[in-house]
């Protein structure tokens, strides 16, 4: 035992030191990496041409130390001849402003960029043997423990019928084991235990979808556009920080780079799940068959019956793979900005998806847990760090004082009654 | 307390045992199979256990198969290209302007993925302050009525055939009307450039002239104004100026003129404030009992042809000579008017609702002798909301049979259905080349060769100017639904010269204000805002007055002819003038005074009751008032006049003038042929109440009473009345003193209660709240919602119940339930009467959950559907419902709805319930069901089905929605920006709403600081810890009201 614990600081602190360490080497260069997902990586990849350059070896191109800054606030407004030149190759796509952007943000993106490595594909198997290898040795188990325990009773029963006959002691002739009444009963209440737990377990099931992976009417690949490509999730689903729906883009958002990205060049290979191989530029072209765009003409089919939108273009009937039941109110910015949650806490690993499957059983108690769990951005008073909005609880201010509470989660501030998502 | 201070109908007054017996079954259905159980035991039931088996196997077996169907593909179709200002599940708002013939109100448009979905005020127009009304609140559902016209047509023998094109149209109809005198034939018109467009028309067709037409006009007093002022035209009005008013039968917070302007300014001076708090004196002679008859401070009734009568003694008693009516209690209420009118010194406005010129003269002169003019009527500014002449529409009646005027353009007016002479219209309509703009099949649209519907307004560019001055426009919060077009764009087409550059009237409009504005920018601003008012407020103006038709018009207005029984036409707060005859949520709205919903009646005293059908409310000894109250069927009688007669049920109200028969117009639409009325004219207006409208006589101006006589008939008919569907058991829910006993000692109102309270808690403690009680106090630790609700300032006008609707999904349920009790709205709007039994006060009690903190509903609750959250809600979770309506019953409010049909179309099976209809449900349940109008459903809030209860949630979805606004940007302040639909909706400003923890917040400063003295929870002693507060009524009368009344009596 004390061995074990032994061990088990070490591993402790060992990982402890690792974190820490890593931790403030990496955080500089995370937030430029943060900040390029988010604002570049649509458009840029760091080692090759996309819809803008590649950004590798930025530093040897442009023709002045403090240029990409004045670029980066206003690409349109910048006519020096290095300017001119990228705008002419690129056209008709210009980059997008970001006034937004501090010096120390884009020092931070540029730090990025020259650190950037490409990535080493990862050798060997990571994973660990999981619970489930226990269940079934636990079977196992049980089973062996059943027969054992059978034999042992058919031993007895068998040893007291010899020791009867010895004894001269009149007995009915045994009841074979499946006539006997208590086997047969035994039996009887196991199946209805076992068949009321399937059923009641199927009707609570019933309309939950978990892994529910519809095939789309575009071959879609997450994992080449948000993990392989590293496109920030709210390029594409920018309603989760605004809105309820975090949404689907708009045709015309996919346009934004598909005018550019007309051939499936990727590193991965697209396989469906039937193990069918997929054609990367055929699917880009059933996009552009929904936007009405002539990819050789590279322009959009022209207006003729004056309805606003180009000939043929017609918007994508995806399949909705998340779907909540209609007394459910969910609210994406709720989380997403307010709560600070991860795409992937619900939606799982989604980069590493080919096609979209539903992760989370999505089921009530699958909510309530986590908003039991969760801790919120609580307000502290002493040093105004945390959502000031949280500055009205009071109470819970004089319980973290004393010591009472350690931490606010969700459920304190009433996140687990009714009416917060059902009305 | 035998002898109840506060009554909602006379069998509660007078305790008969019918009444009694009909309390007791609060649900009063017809149970279902199980139904007669009873006493016999289970075998002898008429639905014996097979049945029972039977229908249990059946469900059983339905609902595994219904559940164990694939789950349904569901698609997700985004946008091809996403407009920039619409982020899916965000709502836009749009300034706009509600507009109803010559109604104007500005409005906020809340707008969900580019449809409209509810209505709010537009806090920035001074007129209204933000304040709406049933009409404006409920105008959004009339976007998506489905009997809307869908494209342009052309008669085609008896039918009608679309006309492919509006260039197509153009040309026929510019081929049939040139040459012609065209006659424009609109409702008030009060859009600036709309009256551009309409001279520059004039223009091109010299002979034609443009006729405002008004379903109810206002004639009367623009030609007395004319007479007097010399201005054809009516003064904006200032009630918040007035200490004194004096309405002789003008429904100015209901239905007269402007109401929801008016309604906002009377509310200023009906506030209780401050230590020495005063408040405007209100008296009201009126015939029937108006909504806002029912306000006044001091009220006295006379028969409809006094009027005149009344308003001359009224301006005689100024000068000192008595009045001289039979009745003494009228005469002592014209001195005490008189005297106070007076001593107002020039703070004080009469006005009255007749259309005679004559009587209108005689009120001006009043206005004149005691300096209202100038200080309460500004002729400075104009009120352009009616505009019609009366004159004007015979003599064009007269023009079109004679072929003077050889064709019509027909917008916004029925007259074949409002005319007092619809056949003369008719037979006149059928000379002429004529075409309608209306946006529906009405009766006089089904009656024109071409039809070119025009847009709904919140799919119009347009402005209006309801005060000279004051403009508010309006922009398109949606795309044309169907193939209609702007009327305005027809007349530019059609007047225009070829080749012209503006031939649409957007163009027209943006041309027009852009020019008028100065530059893009203001005119976006004024887009963005909504309205645009003077930038300076100019002084109140008096009109110049002559008092040469004085002498003749005192004579005239005194000496109408009279008779034994009277009838005087009336609009109702819900229905109007009918143009919303086929809105369901305004067809349920019950009527503030008689809380009769789908139908019209003949609102009769307590006193003709007696003498005309032997039904004697008044005594519980004689006649059968019993069976009158319980039972829907009401005695149908037969009035008549001028030969033209029609037969009503008949509803007893105390508080109406003994000899007046009170009719209200707006009912009884129906097409030429009786069958096509349900597709022509929608499903709700279909048999709901009896066209009035012949009943109108002429005179010069029209008249909206008459002389008739009446008798009773054998027959018949049901109506749907809310009132006393909730009962209180004569606990005491109402507190209210006169402003004399409040200001000398305040907390007299709330004596007897706190008394009560402290006697029911535990010795020696104060605390009622922990002390009174077994139950744990629970902790609240962020926010508690509360609402308080100013009994003072509610006029009853219901705009709150039609938001309530609009906001909450609540839904329709019919003619048909709501006698069965089975109406869903989540706020209703109680009517006590109290005090003398002829002319009683009357008080409006908005009732809502009142999430009480130790509800009686959660604890019955076998399945904890209902509980409570840690911000004060009692929060109702419908998918756990199941329907036992243990809740319904405990609940001492009454405020519980039960789902008992499946009105919504909520139920997994399509087509549910149409074997329902005709035998439970009525059609126009059906209409909410529709694709199109269930586009009006918020969509953040469930659509109940059939088996939940329901009740008022304080509008939950805002709450959630604020707070999340307030944590997105850090700032706990912005939680007090929230507001309720009901408290949005109100023009008084009535209802507040807000977090009671928050010590900066309304609610607290009225609770704890400003209204201490007033501040009541119904049916306090109860210890259900009611959220929602209420503010004692304040009289200002000489009367003893309230409390003191029943001592006196007793003395």
């Amino acid at each position: 035992m004390s061995r074990c614990r032994k061990m088990f600081f070490k591993i402790f602190t060992s990982i402890f030191l690792v974190i820490l360490l890593s931790i403030n080497v990496q955080s500089f260069a995370a937030d430029g990496e943060a900040l390029f997902k988010a604002n570049c990586a649509s458009c840029h990849k760091v080692d090759k041409d996309f819809t803008g350059p590649a950004l590798k070896g930025w530093k040897d191109r442009v023709p002045a130390d403090g240029w990409i800054y004045k670029w980066m606030a206003n690409p349109a407004e910048q006519t020096d001849a290095y300017a001119t030149a990228l705008k002419a190759k690129w056209k008709p796509t210009i980059m997008t402003n970001f006034p937004q952007l501090k010096k120390e943000d884009i020092d931070g993106i540029l730090k990025y960029i020259d650190d950037w490595a490409p990535p080493v594909a990862p050798t060997g198997a990571t994973g660990q043997a999981d619970g489930s290898g226990d269940s079934l040795l636990f079977g196992i188990l049980t089973l062996v423990l059943a027969v054992i325990a059978f034999i042992l009773l058919q031993v007895n029963s068998s040893l007291r019928k010899l020791s009867d006959d010895k004894e001269g002691v009149l007995r009915p002739e045994p009841v074979p084991v499946y006539k006997n009444k208590t086997y047969l009963m035994m039996g009887v209440l196991l199946l209805f235990a076992l068949g009321g737990y399937y059923t009641i377990n199927g009707a609570i099931g019933l309309g939950r979808m978990q892994n529910y992976q519809p095939e789309q009417p575009i071959y879609y690949s997450h994992k080449v556009h948000a993990g392989t490509n590293q496109i920030s999730c709210l390029y594409c689903h920018g309603g989760a920080q605004d809105s309820k729906q975090a949404s689907i883009p708009s045709v015309s958002q996919c346009m934004n780079c598909h005018k550019a990205i007309n051939k499936y060049e990727g590193p991965d290979e697209l396989v469906k799940e039937d193990g069918t191989a997929v054609d990367g530029t055929a699917e880009i072209q059933k996009l552009y068959d929904y936007a009405g765009w002539n990819a050789t003409t590279k322009t959009y089919n022209p207006d003729t019956n004056n309805d606003g939108i180009a000939d043929g273009a017609k918007p994508i009937e995806w399949i909705k793979v998340h779907n909540l039941p209609d007394h459910v109110y969910f609210n994406h910015s709720q989380h997403i900005k307010v709560g600070k949650q991860q795409c992937q806490t619900c939606h799982g690993n989604i980069q590493e998806m080919p096609e979209v499957y539903q992760f989370s059983t999505l089921s009530m108690g699958w909510c309530i847990n986590c908003h039991r769990e969760t801790k919120v951005d609580f307000y502290n008073k002493e040093n105004a760090t945390g959502n000031k909005y949280y500055s009205i609880y009071e109470k819970f201010h004089k319980d973290i004082k004393s010591g009472k509470m350690d931490s606010v989660t969700v459920e304190n501030i009433g996140g687990t009654e009714c009416q917060k998502c059902h009305y | 307390m035998s002898n109840k201070k506060y009554w909602q109908s006379f069998g509660e007054l007078n305790q008969t045992a019918s009444f009694e017996e009909s309390t007791k079954n609060e649900f009063k259905e017809e149970l279902l199979p199980l139904a007669d159980l009873d006493d016999k035991g289970i075998l002898d039931a008429q639905t014996p256990r097979r049945d029972f088996l039977k229908y249990l196997g059946f469900s059983t077996a339905a609902a595994a198969l219904a559940a164990s169907c694939e789950t349904p593909i569901r698609k997700a179709v985004p946008y091809l290209n996403r407009p920039d200002n619409i982020i899916p599940g965000v709502p836009n708002y749009y300034a706009s302007t509600y507009i109803n013939g010559g109604d104007a109100i500005s409005v906020v448009v809340k707008q969900r993925d580019g449809r409209p979905i509810k209505i709010e005020g537009n806090e920035l127009s001074t007129i209204t302050n933000g304040g709406t009304n049933a009409q404006a609140q409920a105008s959004v559902l009339d976007l998506y009525d489905n009997t809307r016209l869908r494209y342009p047509m052309q008669k085609d023998g008896s039918g009608f055939k679309e006309v492919t094109g509006f260039d197509a149209f153009d040309n026929m109809v510019g081929a049939a009307i040139a040459g012609k005198a065209v006659a424009l034939l609109t409702s008030t018109v009060n859009s600036p450039s709309t009256l551009a467009i309409i001279e520059e028309f004039k223009v091109k067709y010299p002979t034609g002239r443009h006729i405002q037409y008004d379903a109810i006009s206002y004639s009367g007093m623009i030609q007395a104004n004319e007479a007097c002022y010399g201005k054809k035209a009516i003064p904006s009005y200032h009630f918040d100026n007035a200490k004194v008013i004096v309405s002789l039968g003008a429904d100015f917070l209901g239905t007269w003129i402007s109401p929801t302007e008016f309604s906002n300014q009377y509310s200023k001076n009906r506030k209780i404030s401050g230590e020495q708090p005063e408040l405007s004196k209100h008296f009201q002679f009126e015939s029937t009992m108006s909504l806002t008859g029912s306000n006044a401070d001091d009220r006295y009734t006379h028969k409809p042809s006094e009027t005149g009568a009344v308003a001359v003694a009224i301006l005689n008693a100024l000068n000192g000579a008595a009045a001289s009516f039979s009745d003494t209690k009228l005469n002592e209420g014209i001195r005490l008017a008189a005297t106070n009118l007076k001593s107002a010194a020039g703070n004080a406005l009469v006005v009255c609702g007749s259309n005679d010129v004559n009587i209108q003269i005689v009120i001006n002169a009043i206005n004149e002798a005691i300096g209202a003019n100038g200080k309460t009527i500004n002729w400075a500014i104009r009120s352009n909301y009616k505009k019609g002449i009366d004159g004007d529409m015979v003599t064009l009646i007269n023009d079109m049979n004679s072929g003077a005027i050889g064709a019509v353009l027909i917008h916004d007016v029925n007259p074949v259905y409002s005319y007092s002479d619809s056949k003369k219209f008719k037979d006149a309509l059928a000379k002429v080349v004529s075409v309608s703009f209306n946006g529906t099949m009405d009766e006089t649209t089904e009656l024109c060769k071409y039809i070119l519907p025009s847009h709904h307004w919140l799919e119009s560019w347009g402005d209006a100017e309801p005060k000279t001055g004051y403009y508010s426009l309006l922009q398109p919060t949606i795309n044309p639904l169907f193939k209609t077009r702007a009327w305005q764009t027809s007349l530019i087409k059609w007047s225009s010269a070829a080749g012209s550059m503006v031939n649409d009237y957007e163009t027209y409009f943006k041309t027009y204000w852009n020019a008028k504005l100065g530059s893009t920018d203001l005119y976006n601003k004024a887009l963005q805002d909504g309205v645009i008012e003077p930038s300076a407020i100019l002084p109140i103006t008096a009109g110049t007055f002559s008092n040469s038709k004085l002498t003749e018009a005192i004579t005239a207005a005194a000496s109408v002819q009279s008779g034994a029984v009277e009838i005087i036409l009336y609009q109702k707060i819900s229905i109007g003038n009918g143009s919303q005859a086929n809105n369901p949520w305004l067809q349920e709205l019950p009527d503030p005074i008689t809380k009769v919903t789908w139908d019209n009646y003949a609102m009769i005293s307590p006193a003709m009751a007696l003498s005309l059908l032997n039904l004697d409310v008044m005594n519980q000894e004689r006649g059968k008032q019993s069976d009158y109250e319980v039972h829907p069927e009401k005695p149908v009688i037969k009035i008549t006049v001028n030969g033209k007669s029609v037969q009503l049920p008949v509803i007893v109200i105390p508080g109406m003038n003994a000899a007046t028969i009170a009719l209200a117009v707006g009912y009884g639409r129906e097409s030429a042929s009786k069958e096509t009325t349900a597709d022509n004219i929608g499903k709700s207006a279909n048999g709901a109440g009896k066209n009035v409208y012949p009943l109108v006589s002429f005179n010069g101006t029209n008249s909206y009473s008459s002389v008739a006589t009446v008798e009773k008939t054998d027959t018949k008919y049901p109506l749907a009345q809310t009132q006393v569907h909730g009962f209180t058991e004569s606990r005491p829910v109402i507190y209210e003193t006169n402003l004399k006993s409040f200001v000398a000692n305040p907390e007299s109102v709330l004596e007897e209660i706190t008394k009560e309270k402290i006697a029911i808690t535990i010795g020696g403690s104060k605390d009622f709240v922990k002390d009174a009680t077994i139950y744990p106090d629970y902790d609240k630790p962020g926010i508690k919602w509360g609402m308080s609700i100013d009994l003072n300032t509610c006029t009853g006008c219901s705009a709150c119940v039609v938001a309530c609707t609009a906001e909450n999904n609540v839904s329709v349920v019919g003619k048909m339930q709501v006698q069965r009790a089975h109406e869903m709205h989540w706020l209703r709007i109680d009517r006590y009467f109290t005090g003398d039994l002829e002319n009683p006060d009357v008080v409006f009690q908005p009732m809502l959950c009142q999430h009480c903190d130790n509800a009686p509903c959660e604890n019955v609750c076998p399945v904890a559907a209902t509980n409570h959250s840690s911000e004060g809600l009692n929060q109702m979770t419908y998918n756990r419902c199941i329907g036992t309506r243990y809740c319904a019953n405990n609940c001492p409010y009454k405020v519980r709805r039960f789902n008992w049909l499946d009105y919504t179309g909520a139920d997994s099976f399509a087509d549910n319930q149409n074997p329902m209809v005709g035998t439970y449900m009525d059609a126009s349940v059906m209409q909410m069901n529709d694709d199109l109008t269930r586009m009006v459903l918020n969509p953040d809030v469930t659509v109940r089905s059939r088996g939940v209860i329901e009740k008022c949630s304080f509008c939950v979805q805002r709450l959630q929605e604020t707070k999340l606004e307030a944590k997105k940007q850090q700032d706990p302040k912005l939680v007090r920006n929230v507001k309720v639909a009901c408290m949005q909706a109100c023009p008084t400003n009535a209802i507040s709403f807000g977090n009671v923890n928050d010590k900066q917040s309304d609610i607290y400063k009225i609770r704890n600081v400003e209204q201490t003295h007033r501040a009541f929870y119904v049916m306090e002693q109860l210890h259900v810890l009611p959220n929602v507060s209420y503010l004692a009524k304040v009289r200002n009368t000489e009367r003893h009201i309230g409390v003191e009344e029943e001592t006196n009596a007793a003395v």
